[in-house]
């Protein structure tokens, strides 16, 4: 039961913050890769998103939605990718925002951990003022909070 | 502040007279100041609203600043008035056999530590302390090891020196000013090696200078008694 490393994409595809937390869990690449990487799921998960049908079609006749037009859910795009060694969990915000998880492929309850991330990203980053949007994450706090957080789950 | 003022419906039932409408003037023509004193004595309100109309505060006094002690300046400022009037707002709330004013540093520093934190923040500040050092007999410091207004707040380093609570210590200034004890008071961030202050990253320790004429009217009042 380990996570490995988080990942933000911000919604140009930009890679905007990396962290490993495993030593020996997956391979370093170098922080060149960590941007093409970032960009390709970018893309990748674009195009998935345009191959998936939308769904929950508002029934206009229906008399539960009772003049309430209901917006179908947005179509969504790559999930998860599994490999051997690892599952990859992609949550991607109503903003745009994607946050990827790297965790083993034993790991359950990946997404509670993922929102809860996004949760400390929206509290340490979005309301910190010194926080340029869509740049790279900086913020000491933010930093701490995750460790902290990882390494509980980490060590459970 | 839990009561929304509903923006008015038709401008020609306001009160007030032409361009008096608008979000300051409510349509009813009852103001903040129509409203009783104690209504919102207990209300709360939102941490996450406040703090990000506190990052718009920095963000806003940011603008323009020549440097990290301009912009402490600046939020000081912004602090200042709140303190003026929450001496006031407080003493009022108090029970008549307590409503005095604060007369002597002791207490005023008491009654900051324990009654504007506890309106403010939810809780009193965590240590009242005075400076050791002889020279400096006019300093006095209120610790908090967590103020909520840098809750959510990373400086960079490159503005290390910063600490946003500036804000609060104009609120500070402004009730030691209202009291009639005028200071000096600045934030500065505590870091240390020493495992305490590795538990709170955030402590906060907040230095009155109070005015010499202070001193040396306490030292009087002291020798009266």
């Amino acid at each position: 039961m380990t996570v490995f490393a988080v990942i933000i994409i911000n919604k140009a595809g930009g890679l905007i913050y990396n962290r490993t937390f495993h030593e020996g869990g997956l391979n370093k690449i170098s922080t060149n890769d960590y941007l093409v990487l970032a960009g390709t799921f970018h893309g990748v998960h674009a195009i998935t998103t345009r191959l998936s049908p939308v769904k929950n079609v508002p029934d206009r006749n229906s008399a539960s939605s009772a003049g309430i037009l209901t917006r179908p859910e947005p179509p969504s795009g790559l999930e998860v990718l599994e490999s051997e060694n690892f599952r990859m969990q992609c949550f991607n915000t109503l903003t745009g925002t994607k946050f990827l998880l790297f965790t083993d492929t034993t790991q359950a309850n990946v997404d509670v951990t993922i929102r809860r991330v996004y949760e400390m990203y929206s509290d340490y980053v979005m309301k910190n003022p010194f926080y340029q949007l869509e740049m790279p994450v900086r913020c000491e706090m933010f930093d701490r909070k995750l460790l902290s957080y990882i390494r509980e789950i980490n060590n459970r | 502040m839990a009561q929304s003022t509903k923006p008015p419906a038709n401008k020609d039932q306001t009160s007030f007279g032409s361009g008096g409408s608008g979000l300051r003037y409510p349509s009813n023509g009852k103001t903040i100041y129509h409203r009783p004193l104690n209504r919102t004595k207990t209300s709360e309100l939102s941490q996450a609203s406040f703090a990000y109309l506190f990052a718009e505060m920095v963000t806003y006094a940011q603008k323009r600043v020549t440097g990290i002690q301009d912009l402490e300046k600046r939020l000081n400022v912004q602090g200042h008035p709140i303190g003026l009037k929450l001496l006031d707002l407080l003493l009022f709330r108090e029970p008549p056999r307590t409503q005095t004013r604060p007369l002597t540093i002791i207490a005023l520093l008491h009654f900051i530590k324990v009654n504007i934190w506890q309106h403010l923040f939810g809780r009193q500040a965590d240590r009242l302390e005075k400076s050791s050092n002889p020279d400096t007999p006019d300093e006095y410091m209120i610790i908090d090891n967590e103020p909520l207004v840098n809750a959510y707040i990373s400086v960079p380093r490159e503005m290390s020196s910063l600490n946003c609570a500036a804000y609060v210590a104009g609120i500070i200034e402004g009730v030691c000013d209202g009291a009639a004890f005028p200071a000096r008071v600045t934030a500065h961030s505590v870091t240390g090696n020493t495992k305490e202050d590795e538990m709170w990253p955030a402590k906060t320790v907040f230095l009155l200078k109070f005015q010499p004429e202070v001193v040396e009217r306490e030292a009087l009042i002291g020798k009266g008694q």
